[in-house]
């Protein structure tokens, strides 16, 4: 029991730091809430600390083999709580003084264990626990800044995560009663005499109800409402950290459902269906958050393509895995300069950042380009090695479509990279004012350099994940 | 030693992006660096040792994604060497046209530095994920030279040129993970690679794949019809940007038919050669006739590139016809392309180059506005004269000797290309269609009898220089205004004194 405790000490001290900041935060000062800041921060590096000694460690499993330490939760650890302090980052000049400032500390960090046990899991009755962890601090997060769109979106995001909740659960019940266990480690010799069409429902509903968490097609319809209606903080954190455990826990699930070339191609086609509606979706928009969001529906098409063949090729769970921790970074580059920049929302409002953010512009530059997988950048690997494994695993179809995605998806990330080099006199209208903070910048600009330096270091980095 | 050669201008570009570097230091760092960069390429010539067959001089190699079989391996060869020397001098005679750049020259010197950086980085890359790297980071950088500096639409062409060779560029990364994938044990070496290649006798593989690299190379080259691009990008870039864009980055579509399409897809090649000769010979009649038909001095030089990588594409085509029987034709062939790659390089840049510097006086590329400079700007005249005769491929020019080597290779075998062999002079038609093209070129600007906008354009040389900001309507105005005062009361020395003109 002591042992098993210490296996989750990652995920135990994400969770016990969000309790210290949600109570802290009600025994401080109003003016002072930024000191919860420091305790999540805190949090969050010691449970980095101790993810990478864990991954460091031989892989095991704990409580009855219903939560798996191996190399893939050591990744996700690693990249969860990164992306948590980045997002800490970004949080410190839109939260600051707000009257819910801890209360966001504490969602994220709570959010971020529940994304974690999602990724470590491998029991059907975890599985549902965890995604109840990390589905309920979004919904509070979604609408906790009480802007004019954010109970729109906080409700939509309640209602679908309702929805595809109850779909996963009711697959997840389909699995069990067909196998009489819970346990993954068992469930695969149970399932193979178990009627083929009953297994593959449940398998379905309960990767659908993943996808939801993934936000990746057909669970995505509360993605760009979200990005758009709630905070930067929410948005950049529901566009990454939630991803990252539900990616890793739908490879761990169809690992142990037979039929590994159905699965694949089950999963190639939603992945193909994310990037283009993902891509379509986002050609038109104007405003830059909600751009944002659906890039991220596309995103998981790419990162779901990898997923699809971490069974058929040895390369494909390194590249996940790569391509998740690479995503996330740009990502919340991409996310942290949306922040800095709080009163620029519509492509137009960017002209002139340019010549005002020579900086911040090389920032959104380089995460542009690294979402579109320009080398060297983390995100040109992960597709690079995604695509190879595809290939590999025998679907190149899966690979071509990644390549013509791309293709589109450069459309809409040029559209901004050229509103914001556009001159700000040519336009003759307001620039925004709006400072997001010295946080929001800074994490815009580690983070861009973080992907550059990803990307030229991914020999080493891949060996590790490998 | 070639780590030098392409990281140098890289650190010199991250120190220049700082803002506290002044703009007369940038401009002379750029000058500097460019010129040692020539130097670091001919001491670079001047020790390269033949490499046995298959190997490569000056090799360094360090692993870098072991786990993919993707290494930093660089290398060059007979055939890369030209055309590494070739990059630095365009980029130094940029650098040098570049010390008039009054727009955030800083800027410009670090981003053309990044860009020449990039630009040997792909000829010397001996591994596909490397030359993809740089392959990409070509596309970026030009991006924003033409966004940055151009004129006219120039946000529009860009964004179009990117988007056109990014097209390109991933379908070309689409044919790299087919070699990947087919190549056993899985490598991106290009040395490997060239020397097992894959998919051998898998027709429809082989085949998609090498469609997949055609498709990626054309784009970039570019060859009809993926073209369309190349016009306005040129004619909206700045001057230098030009000069790079067709001196250097079309190469690299043409190189890669040499070192990546022919020797590592061998049986797909030689199956379809007749598609690539069919390809360069409409883009070499293509872009011959289109360019006779074209008043902007940069469209039509630009019109003119389409037609020499024609030849290009030809001889490579031809090349894969022959296979390996007749090898003599084949080097012949193979030689004309990449002296072809090195001539049209240092002439269409040159060329550019002119056009520009008539740009910052005039504030337009219009053909017919330059009628009679030759009689006041005689250098410049020689200058553009010797650059379009070579281009034209006279013989004592550089562009004789490829062309003569292509078409004495492709008609050797393909005999259909004989049919082009009716003017004895040049070799067949398509030269002499590229001969009435440069033949307007010569005779409208330098020859011609609107002897009024020549006077301006020598007049306003000083004024343009004075004022600094040279598409001024006001320094437009006066140089107009000085032009007919000096028409209606000549001499001129007259005019000055009487009128104060």
């Amino acid at each position: 029991m002591g042992a098993d405790l210490v296996a989750l000490l990652p995920e135990a001290l994400l969770f016990l730091g969000g309790m210290v900041t949600l109570v802290g935060g009600s025994f401080t000062p109003r003016t002072r809430q930024w000191r919860m800041s420091l305790v999540a921060a805190a949090a969050a590096t010691a449970s980095l600390v101790a993810g990478l000694v864990a991954w460091a460690g031989d892989p095991r499993t704990a409580f009855s083999g219903t939560f798996t330490v191996d190399g893939s939760t050591g990744a996700a650890r690693v990249a969860v709580t990164v992306s948590l302090l980045l997002i800490l980052l970004i949080a410190s000049g839109e939260v600051r003084d707000h009257p819910r400032e801890s209360e966001t500390y504490s969602l994220l960090l709570l959010g971020g264990a529940g994304a974690l046990l999602l990724a470590g899991c491998t029991d059907l009755a975890l599985l549902v626990v965890a995604f109840l962890l990390s589905s309920i601090p979004l919904y509070g997060l979604v609408g906790i800044m009480a802007r004019p769109d954010s109970p729109e979106a906080a409700l939509k995001t309640y209602l679908f995560g309702a929805l595809f909740g109850i779909q996963l659960m009711l697959g997840a019940v389909l699995l069990y009663g067909l196998a009489g266990r819970a346990g993954y480690s068992a469930l695969g010799a149970e399932l193979a005499g178990a009627p083929a069409a009953a297994v593959s429902a449940g398998g379905l509903l309960v990767l659908i109800g993943l996808l939801f968490k993934a936000g990746g097609v057909p669970g995505h319809f509360w993605v760009p409402d979200a990005t758009q209606g709630a905070s930067v903080t929410a948005a950049a954190f529901l566009t990454t950290v939630p991803k990252i455990g539900a990616l890793v826990a739908i490879t761990r699930l169809v690992a142990v459902l037979p039929g590994e070339v159905r699965w694949a191609t089950v999963l190639g086609v939603l992945a193909v269906a994310s990037m283009t509606i993902g891509n379509l979706a986002a050609l038109a928009q104007n405003d830059v958050r909600r751009l944002l969001g659906w890039s991220t529906v596309s995103q998981v098409g790419y990162l779901l393509a990898a997923a699809a063949v971490t069974r058929l090729s040895d390369q494909g769970q390194p590249a996940l895995l790569f391509f998740l921790a690479g995503y996330a970074l740009t990502n919340l580059a991409a996310f942290a300069v949306a922040a800095a920049e709080p009163d620029r929302r519509s492509l137009e409002q960017w002209a002139g950042f340019a010549t005002t953010r020579p900086g911040l512009t090389a920032a959104l530059v380089v995460a542009l380009l690294g979402l579109v997988g320009t080398p060297p950048t983390a995100v040109f690997v992960g597709k690079l090695t995604t695509m190879g494994a595809t290939w590999d695993a025998g679907l190149a179809w899966l690979a071509v479509a990644v390549a013509l995605n791309t293709v589109v998806s450069l459309f809409y990330y040029l559209r901004w990279i050229r509103a914001a080099l556009r001159p700000a006199a040519q336009l003759g209208e307001g620039v925004g004012t709006g400072d997001g903070g010295r946080g929001a910048r800074t994490a815009a600009l580690v983070a861009a350099a973080a992907t550059i330096v990803m990307g030229l270091a991914a020999g080493p980095l891949w060996l590790i994940l490998d | 030693m070639l780590s030098v050669l392409v990281f140098l201008p890289l650190a010199v570009a991250a120190v220049l992006v700082h803002p506290r570097v002044g703009d007369a230091l940038a401009r002379a760092t750029f000058v500097a660096v460019s010129a040692v960069e020539v130097a670091l390429a001919a001491l670079a010539w001047a020790s390269y040792e033949t490499p046995e067959a298959g190997a490569l001089a000056h090799e360094e190699r360090a692993p870098w994604i072991p786990g993919v079989g993707s290494s930093y391996h660089v290398g060059v060869d007979g055939l890369s060497l030209p055309l590494v020397v070739m990059t630095t001098l365009v980029f130094l005679a940029c650098a040098v046209f570049a010390r008039r750049e009054q727009h955030r020259p800083r800027l410009q010197a670090a981003l053309f530095l990044f860009l020449e950086a990039v630009c040997l980085g792909l000829f010397v890359s001996a591994d596909l994920i490397l030359f993809f790297v740089f392959f990409d980071l070509s596309i970026v950088a030009m991006y924003f030279s033409i966004s940055g500096w151009g004129h006219a639409n120039a946000a529009r062409s860009a964004l179009k040129f990117f988007l056109y060779t990014f097209l390109g560029s991933l379908a070309l990364l689409l044919g790299f993970v087919g070699l990947y994938v087919a190549s056993d044990p899985h490598t991106f070496d290009m040395v490997e690679l060239a020397a097992h290649p894959p998919l051998q006798g898998h027709g429809v593989a082989g085949g998609l794949v090498l469609a997949a690299l055609l498709l990626g190379l054309a784009v970039k080259t570019p060859t009809f019809p993926f073209h369309t691009w190349l016009p306005p990008a040129h004619s909206d870039a700045p001057a230098i940007g030009s000069a790079v864009l067709a001196g250097v980055l079309l190469k690299m579509g043409t190189y890669g038919f040499v070192r990546i399409a022919m020797p590592m897809l061998p049986d797909a090649w030689r199956a379809w050669a007749w598609v690539v000769i069919a390809v360069g010979i409409v883009s070499v009649l293509w872009g011959a006739l289109v360019a006779f038909a074209q008043t902007d001095l940069k469209r039509m030089i630009a019109y003119t590139s389409v037609n020499h990588m024609g030849y290009v594409v030809l001889a490579v085509g031809a090349a894969g016809v022959l296979g390996d029987g007749a090898d003599d034709a084949r080097r012949v062939a193979i030689t004309g392309a990449v002296t072809q790659m090195v001539s049209h390089g240092l002439l269409t840049a040159a060329l550019f180059l002119l056009a520009g510097s008539m740009f910052d006086r005039t504030g337009n590329y219009d053909l017919d506005a330059y009628g009679g400079l030759a009689g006041t700007a005689p250098r410049y005249a020689t200058l553009f004269t010797v650059a379009a005769f070579g281009s034209l491929g006279l013989p004592a020019f550089s562009g004789f000797i490829a062309e003569f080597q292509i078409l004495a290779g492709s008609i050797a075998t393909v005999p259909v290309t004989a049919v082009r062999a009716r003017d004895p002079h040049h070799g067949g038609l398509v030269p002499a269609c590229a001969a009435a093209g440069v033949h307007r070129t010569d005779h409208r600007p330098l020859g011609g009898v609107h002897r009024r906008h020549a006077a301006g354009v020598g007049a306003g040389r000083p004024a343009a220089h004075g004022v600094g900001v040279h598409r001024s309507a006001a320094a437009h105005a006066a140089r107009r205004d000085r032009a007919r005062c000096r028409r209606t009361c000549r001499p001129r020395g007259a005019v000055s004194r009487r009128d104060g003109c």
